[in-house]
């Protein structure tokens, strides 16, 4: 049986149904589509590096050019990716999420002042 | 004059300066929102400054650049770690926690649960993290100054003994600490992080391009170099030389050996988006959008810091070389101050050397301070706004009893911080700040994540995760060889924190991760399902509050 939980109040209410709005629910699926595939990827991206540190030595120690070897590459492109997935997330974000979200906040508030 | 005396002239002067910034900010801090979150009216780009402050610690600054100078590349693994954890916090918590909650960790945690349960957990995590963290932080000031200041043991400074002035120092720092947080509360703790991050750019910059210069800006030629002074020829370019190291004839050893190099790795990159005192600086911007920019900046700020200790860690081991740099200090945390002192010397002679020596003493002597603020911070607010707000007084609090409670909770932590830090200052508890990333990641970030994202996550699976991540962290350390076992090979001294002849250890890893961030997870899980406690509208209030910012203070 479930726990009686306390009336909800009007502003309550209003949040729980714009949460099963469309618009919410587009802003959301666009949000999580983003971000969920985009931290497996750089977390797998970055447990590769860690692992071939441990376990493939001789790769990572192979020359590129000088005294420069993959290890070096590798870690700085750690650091290019990383910059770079917060500039596209940002970006992302600016143009997809932003918008939207100002849009449905804006309504929750007017409503909120009648 | 001699470095000595200017490194205090600068110590001084910086002092004089944080202390005018904290008296300023106690003027313009009147309500709980100006003391917990600085009024939220820093922008972005000063809180990426701030975040930078809070982050890079002496850890960062002198021990990463110092492992470097004497493992080579594997002090690279770390900064890697540091800077791709960024990302988490980026994608997954900043903004969210930001639009959802008002001044700690907890307020999000414990937004659709049972708020007495969850605070109480939420707060006990915040302040083992904060309290190992700032005790790491604390006992290495104490060795750092005595060893900036160049007092040797049997040496005097003052009138005082090596050990004396480690004390002194502690306790120095202790009282700053405290001053800082309960005049200056978030407003004073962010400008110091803020001239901090300056400093420590500034400085890193000014050497980087000293270093670089040396070499005619020819990274590869760094790189020949400090791999031929190093002694260990090409392998001090490569992993290994520290972490994940091979055990020749032990198939086991290395097995663990190599697993723990994992361990540290995912402790580095999921622990991040955890630390408590991380978290309450995304309150103090206005808006969502602000603490993207500010996280943005940080991971800037981040990675050009870390790249720049490549330069100071390999310019290290190529110009001042590998026995200076250990016969100074074993871990060689004095790496880059004895690398300021090397350049200022071949560009300037003697007196450019004191001044450089002087210069970065007191960018790492900054760096302590600001990061100590923001741990003291970080739990006090948890204990004010968590424990006595929340629990204690169910919610019904006077905002001015609140903050009251806050600053007298910053005084305790301080003062026995103060008293812990002398008592450890003979102990090797280097392993600390591993310690507070491995509790942060195992405890802190599965209830926040799964509270952010997972409709089902109730009150019994916050608890169990946050209780079972923080004990299974501390006992698998407790139960390691940085507690108790580990034999230095060469010296034949203890390496870890029991003297020599104690051994109680069975955990084979240093870094419990690997095991503790997993388990972290599935006792929230598991406790989860075992309750039947459901509330499906909470989850879609917090998920609409989250993602647009409606309702966010």
């Amino acid at each position: 049986m479930a726990t009686p939980t306390p009336a909800s109040s009007p502003e309550e209410d209003r949040f729980t149904a714009m949460g099963a709005s469309e618009r919410f629910v587009t802003l959301k699926r666009r949000f999580r589509g983003f971000v969920f595939p985009m931290t497996i990827a750089f977390l797998l991206w970055y447990l590769l590096y860690v692992v071939l540190s441990a376990y493939a030595r001789d790769f990572m120690g192979t020359k590129v050019f000088g005294n420069v070897n993959i290890a070096f590459v590798f870690g700085v492109l750690q650091f290019v990716s990383t910059f770079g997935i917060a500039w596209w997330y940002s970006s992302f974000a600016r143009r997809r999420i932003d918008p939207l979200a100002e849009e449905i906040k804006a309504d929750l508030i007017r409503e909120d002042a009648r | 004059m001699t470095s000595q005396s200017l490194t205090i002239i600068l110590f001084l002067v910086l002092v004089a300066v944080t202390l005018a910034i904290t008296i300023w900010a106690s003027r313009h801090t009147k309500t709980a929102t100006d003391y917990y979150a600085g009024g939220r009216t820093f922008t972005g780009f000063q809180n990426g400054l701030a975040i930078g402050g809070d982050y890079m610690s002496a850890a960062s600054f002198l021990g990463i650049a110092g492992i470097i100078a004497l493992s080579g590349y594997d002090g690279f693994l770390y900064s890697i770690g540091f800077l791709v954890a960024w990302l988490v916090a980026l994608l997954l918590v900043a903004e969210l926690l930001r639009n959802s909650g008002r001044y700690t960790m907890a307020d999000v945690l414990s937004y659709r649960m049972r708020q007495r349960p969850v605070r109480t957990a939420a707060s006990v995590s915040t302040i083992t993290v904060s309290i190992f963290y700032l005790l790491a932080q604390m006992v290495g000031a104490g060795a750092l100054v005595a060893l900036l200041l160049g007092i040797k043991e049997g040496g005097t400074f003052l009138g005082m003994t090596a050990d004396q002035a480690k004390i002194g120092t502690v306790v120095l720092v202790g009282v700053l600490m405290i001053i800082y947080v309960t005049l200056g509360g978030m407003k004073g703790t962010t400008w110091v992080q803020i001239v901090k991050a300056v400093l420590l750019m500034a400085g890193a910059l000014l050497m980087t391009v000293l270093v670089l210069a040396k070499f005619g800006f020819n990274v590869n030629e760094m790189l020949g170099a400090a791999a031929k002074a190093s002694g260990k020829g090409q392998e001090f370019l490569e992993p290994g030389l520290k972490y994940g190291k091979e055990v020749p004839g032990d198939a086991a050893a290395t097995l663990w050996s190599k697993l723990d190099l994992i361990s540290l790795g995912l402790a580095l990159v999921l622990g991040t988006a955890g630390l408590p005192h991380i978290l309450i600086r995304f309150y103090t911007v206005p808006t969502a959008r602000a603490a993207r920019t500010s996280v943005n900046w940080a991971i800037g700020l981040i990675g050009v810091f870390y790249l720049m200790t490549l330069a100071l860690g390999f310019g290290a081991a190529a110009l001042v070389g590998h026995e200076a740099i250990a016969a100074q200090d074993k871990a060689g945390n004095a790496a880059a101050p004895q690398l300021a002192r090397e350049l200022g010397l071949e560009y300037g002679g003697d007196v450019f050397g004191s001044v450089m020596l002087a210069l970065i003493a007191s960018v790492a002597f900054a760096t302590i301070l600001a990061v100590v603020a923001g741990l003291t911070l970080a739990s006090s607010s948890s204990v004010a706004h968590d424990l006595y707000a929340n629990v204690i007084r169910r919610g019904k609090a006077e905002e001015k009893d609140e903050v009251r409670v806050a600053k007298f909770a910053a005084l305790v932590i301080g003062a026995v911080a103060i008293v812990l830090a002398v008592f450890a200052q003979s102990l090797n508890v280097a392993f600390l700040v591993a310690l507070a990333f491995a509790v942060a990641a195992s405890a802190n970030l599965p209830p926040l994540l799964l509270s952010l994202f997972w409709k089902r996550f109730n009150t019994a699976g916050a608890v169990a995760g946050i209780y079972g991540g923080v004990i299974s962290a501390v006992v698998l350390v407790t139960f390691s060889p940085v507690v108790s076992g580990k034999v230095d090979p060469v010296t034949h001294e203890s390496a870890s924190l029991f003297p020599l002849g104690v051994d109680f250890h069975w955990f084979p890893m240093e870094n419990p991760g690997l095991f503790s961030i997993p388990l972290g997870f599935l006792c929230a899980v598991i406790g989860t399902y075992l309750s039947k406690e459901r509330a499906p509208e909470k989850f879609t209030r917090l998920e609409v509050r989250a993602l647009t910012g409606a309702g966010a203070e």
